[in-house]
């Protein structure tokens, strides 16, 4: 059983521990969960620093369904590397946010660790069965979590939900098949596949798959027009869930962006980039508009969340048209970058909101005001994690975005160079919109609600300090993230200039 | 050495850093401290940018991939960082005399060292990644200091009006960052002329912007009216001294591609011309200190950005320091007088400058300095960019003229406003020592910076010429105060109506279109979305009611049909044995004709 098999699996072990032990009070659940979450993380951090730059890490390969060639592949490597580590931070912080939590806490555990088993298993997989495997249930454990653990509308928003991106899912599996069977022989494996390109002579073809996974990716990341499951989830869940929903499910669109449609339909890829630059320009400007406008502030932070996946799939689309390999380079490191960022600060920004609804069960802005007069350090966090979202230097949201528009516009073509002009602007929208949260509801005179907003507990700040830090860190010193993302992403580039 | 590039801006921000950091820890233990840490590390910044304008380090800083990124002390930088600690130190100074035990006073001085590392950074770098980075940050610690008393909602609003602002004009600085990658595949500031055609005349654009933005020029001017609502030690430093300045820096570090480019110096050189004129009638018509400070201070700026595009980069240098010198001095004195009066109102501070002689002297200083009286600082250097601006185009020189003889109309209305005899004896309140300390320093800089440029000069007819207006401009407001309406139209007293513009142009139309595209969000996209959930069950339904049961329906029929069949079948079974007897006659008739038949 090698180190990645077991990050991958200690987490659904641990889970199905806790669900066979009915007699387990929820403090002590949350607490093994804690700890195995930790565990998780160190193993993760164990493999980043025996990764060595170049290819492909810790790879185990095993037989499953020998007869379509599917095998359980799984392995790390530059661009998985730094997801998977997000991902056990992100779920170690939403543990420890849940200390505070008291409906049926040892189920949340366990579908917590299972989701964690999920995430950690679709990053890791190099097979497209095994990667459609873990999509879908990634969908059936956040269906769950909002279905039981959340409020508001949540049954409906919770079947919307499972609807749309499961049809999309299904969408998905129909580009996988055509990946299959277009490859010779037929395989599922994503290192064969990405090795010997399929449907290379047949370009027709090759789009229609395009298709298929683009819209299949499109709903998940999500872009627009596809993205409307994405408010109604959001703020129907709990915080923990949306802070794993917007900080790891999404990243699995986008992901499969760049590890599978990019790699296995290099000209396909080449030849549509400029769809996936408008998506991109289009979501981008998009949902920042449609976030300014929102008095929900969950629901504003989720369209926020499209915005900042537009930049992704923007910076992607226009590393399809790089001339030159250094600016390709910086948009792909940049979309991996901002991956990794948007978990962070979307993460702590979906957790500090939900000691909002904690205090008020309310998300409505307009009717708090001057909360920093009461709870200082809970403002202070706050304006942190939105100056973070807005993309200030110092913190990684600038790191990312920088590189994707100077990647952007670097490639040298017109098309991208417009589109990346276009895009700009979507920080000075964002800008406004997270100057109106402060505004409304942390700053000036004390509104309605503002009475009962205590200060944060040491539960919810220890959940959400070291996400900001973390941010923090990659903000200054990008260096020890970027040295792994950038090997990955030229040799990305490299085999979609094929 | 490359420690001292890597101290230079390090300790700043460290201690800024760590400043802010300990506020929400330690609470009033580090209010307390806050000021003595501040100064203290002020003046170790000062000690290190001395020893780097000596020493000269460049540094390499790790960032992105492929991309060259570093900090170097060259000529320009030297001059500039030497200055922003200089006047750094000396509002810290005040500062921890000016504001009140109750405030928060750690964030403040946090904030404030934080903004004064992020500005060294902006003079010293050489890539545009560095340099966007600084300057974005320095724009998030001028946001958080204007709005610093944060329980006023007009002050958030003014902070967030700057940011915004000072935001959009940033976005040319992102596009200015691709366009160099695509035509010089680098960052690096030096080899921006270098660039293909169409890129470099984009970077140039973006770079233009950006300055113009930040350097608050038209037409972003209003964000520097807004940015006024700060406490005034943060007026004198960021938006006086500094921050506004940086602008001006870049266009002049970047001097070289603006030239290269042709278009963008004509650009600069009247914009910054235009800018000096008309945001001096704007100072003219000014009823408030403050304000009338901000207003000279785009105008001033403006004649860096003149010295930009048409002068040479050691005259815009000589007038950057000699304004921030007079400038920051002006907005100390201003403070004073509000701690202690009350009052920015020009009428009410009536006679202020003779009830606290140390600030109504050093203040008179500044404003004859502003005036461009000779032979103090800002005389030589606005002449030394007029004089040069002459011999590249006649109108430009022009309206630089006409801007220094505003610039002695409106200092000069300042001055007789503090100095005329006071109406009654009102609040008289002491002005600390801490606030009087770095008056005098800053006054002798403000004098004196020009003679010490003098003697390289010669003595041009320029000079005189410039020298005289001034003297005479005074001597005018002297004996006619201007203090009638007429001389105060209202556009020029409402900063040109460009806030009104910027709202009604662009925030307005942004605002409406967000919540435009929100309802269309939720009727059209989402509502197709739901269209198709009930279309489906529409589908279900009808399936159900007609498809099933026409289908089940036949089923039924042919079960019923079945039945029917069997139960005609029973009706021959009567259990009457005449019955069977007729139709056993009937069958055997039947058959009998039926054999007659087939024979």
């Amino acid at each position: 059983m090698t180190v990645l098999s077991l990050t991958v699996f200690l987490p659904l072990a641990a889970g199905l521990a806790l669900a066979a032990t009915p007699r387990l009070t929820g403090r002590t659940a949350v607490r093994a969960w804690i700890a195995v979450a930790a565990l998780d993380l160190a193993l993760v951090i164990a493999m980043w620093i025996g990764h060595d730059g170049g290819g492909l890490g810790y790879e185990t390969r095993l037989r499953w369904i020998p007869s379509v060639r599917a095998g359980y592949h799984v392995g790390v490597d530059g661009l998985s590397l730094p997801l998977m580590a997000m991902t056990s931070v992100l779920f170690l912080c939403c543990a420890v946010y849940s200390l505070r939590l008291t409906h049926r806490v040892r189920a949340f555990a366990a579908l917590f660790l299972f989701l964690q088993t999920v995430c950690l298993g679709l990053f890791a997989a190099l097979d497209l069965l095994l990667f459609f495997v873990f999509f879908d249930l990634s969908i059936v454990g956040m269906y769950f979590v909002i279905a039981y653990w959340g409020h508001g509308d949540h049954a409906r928003s919770a079947l919307k939900f499972f609807l749309y991106t499961f049809f999309g899912s299904l969408v998905l599996l129909l580009g996988f098949i055509g990946l299959y069977l277009g490859s010779d022989p037929p395989t599922f494996d994503m290192v064969e596949l990405t090795r010997a390109p399929p449907l290379d002579g047949s370009p027709g073809l090759a789009a229609l798959v395009l298709l298929a996974i683009g819209i299949g990716l499109a709903v998940k990341t999500p872009a627009v027009p596809f993205h409307t499951w994405l408010p109604p989830a959001h703020t129907d869940a709990p915080a923990a869930g949306s802070a794993i929903l917007a900080g790891v499910l999404l990243k699995m669109g986008t992901y499969g962006l760049v590890r599978i449609a990019m790699p296995m339909l290099p000209e396909a890829w080449r030849r549509y980039a400029g769809v996936f630059i408008v998506i991109g320009v289009v979501s981008v400007l998009y949902g920042a508009l449609v976030a300014l406008a929102q008095r929900n502030l969950k629901r504003l932070i989720a369209y926020t969340s499209v915005n900042h996946m537009g930049y992704i799939v923007l910076a992607v689309g226009a590393a399809g048209l790089a001339r030159d390999a250094a600016a390709g380079r910086l948009a792909v490191t940049g979309a991996v970058t901002q991956m990794v960022s948007h978990g962070l600060i979307t993460g702590a920004l979906f957790l500090l909101s939900g000691v909002l609804y904690d205090r008020a069960r309310t998300y409505d802005l307009d009717r708090f005001g001057g909360i920093a007069a009461r709870a200082p350090l809970y403002a202070g966090l706050v304006a942190v994690a939105a100056f973070a979202s807005l993309g200030l230097p110092g913190l990684s949201g600038f790191i990312a975005e920088f590189q994707i528009f100077a990647g952007t516009i670097g490639t040298g073509t017109a098309t991208a160079a417009v589109a990346g002009a276009l895009a700009v602007p979507g920080i000075l929208i964002t800008a406004a919109l997270f100057l109106r949260v402060l505004h409304r509801a942390f700053l000036g005179p004390p509104g309605e609600l503002t009475g009962g907003v205590g200060d944060v507990h040491p539960a919810e700040l220890w959940a959400v300090v070291p996400l900001l830090v973390l941010s923090l860190v990659i903000g200054v010193v990008p260096r020890f993230l970027l040295d792994v993302i950038e090997p990955a992403s030229a040799a990305v580039l490299s085999l979609v200039s094929r | 050495m490359t420690a001292l590039g890597w101290a230079l801006p390090a300790l700043p921000l460290v201690a800024g850093a760590l400043l802010l950091a300990s506020a929400p820890i330690f609470g009033r233990r580090a209010d307390r401290i806050a000021p003595v840490v501040s100064v203290l590390a002020a003046l170790g910044m000062t000690a290190s940018a001395i020893t780097a304008a000596a020493v000269r380090p460049a540094v390499r800083v790790p960032l992105f991939g492929g991309f060259e990124a570093g900090m170097a002390v060259d000529g320009l930088s030297a001059v500039l960082v030497v200055m922003v600690t200089a006047v750094t130190s000396a509002v810290l100074v005040f500062a921890a005399g000016d504001l009140p035990g109750a405030e928060a006073r750690a964030r403040f001085h946090g904030l404030m060292l934080l903004f004064a590392g992020s500005m060294l950074v902006t003079v010293t770098a050489t890539d545009l990644a560095l340099l966007l980075m600084a300057w974005e940050v320095m724009g998030a610690m001028s946001y958080a200091l204007i709005g610093f008393r944060w329980r006023d909602q007009g002050r958030v609003a003014s902070a967030g009006v700057a940011f915004l602002t000072t935001r959009a004009g940033d976005l040319g600085l992102y596009l200015a960052a691709g366009c160099a990658v695509a035509g010089t595949r680098a960052l690096s500031l030096d080899t921006l002329p270098d660039a293909a055609a169409p890129w470099r005349d984009l970077v140039a654009a973006g770079i233009v912007i950006a300055a113009l933005g930040k350097s608050a020029q038209l037409p972003f001017s209003f964000w520097l009216s807004r940015a006024m609502a700060g406490p005034t030690p943060v007026s004198a430093l960021l938006h006086s001294a500094t921050m506004v300045a940086a602008g001006a820096y870049l266009l002049l570090r970047v001097r070289p591609l603006l030239d290269a480019t042709g278009w963008a110096a004509t650009l600069v050189a009247w914009a910054g011309a235009l800018t000096a004129l008309l945001l001096g009638a704007v100072a003219l018509a000014q009823r408030d200190l403050k304000q009338v400070l901000a207003a000279s201070t785009c105008a001033q700026i403006g004649f860096m950005v003149l010295a930009a595009g048409a002068a040479s980069t050691e005259a815009g240098t000589d007038q950057m320091v000699a304004h921030a010198a007079v400038k920051s001095l002006l907005f100390l004195g201003a403070g004073a007088w509000s701690a202690a009066l009350g009052t920015m109102d020009l009428g009410e501070l009536r006679g202020a400058a003779r009830r606290h002689r140390v600030v109504g002297a050093t203040f008179a200083v500044g404003a004859l300095a502003l005036a461009g009286l000779p032979p103090l600082s800002l005389w030589v250097t606005k002449d030394a960019i007029l004089s040069t601006v002459a011999e590249r185009s006649a109108p430009l020189y022009v309206v630089g003229l006409a801007a220094g003889v505003l610039s002695a109309a409106y200092a000069g209305r300042m001055l007789l406003a503090v100095w005329r005899r006071p109406a009654d004896a009102g609040r008289l309140e002491r002005v600390g020592l801490l606030r009087q300390a770095p008056l005098p320093v800053l006054a002798i800089a403000a004098a004196s910076l020009g003679v010490v440029a003098l003697p390289g000069r010669d003595l041009s007819p320029d000079l005189a010429l410039s020298g005289a207006l001034a003297v005479a401009v005074l001597a005018l407001v002297w004996r006619r105060p201007f203090r009638s309406r007429r001389w105060r139209p209202a556009p020029a007293a409402h900063w040109l109506y460009l806030e009104r513009i910027a709202h009604q142009g662009v925030v307005r139309p942004v605002r409406a279109l967000a919540e435009a595209l929100a309802r269309f969000d939720d009727r059209v996209i989402d509502g197709a979305v739901r269209a198709v959930a009930a279309g489906g069950r529409r589908a279900a339904a009808l399936t159900d009611r007609r498809a099933e049961l026409t289908v089940d329906g036949l089923v039924n029929a042919i079960g019923r049909a079945a039945r029917t069949l069997g139960a005609l079948a029973r009706r021959p079974q009567t259990g009457l044995v005449h019955t069977y007897y007729a139709q056993a006659a009937v069958l055997l008739t039947v058959l009998a004709v039926v054999a007659v038949l087939a024979v």
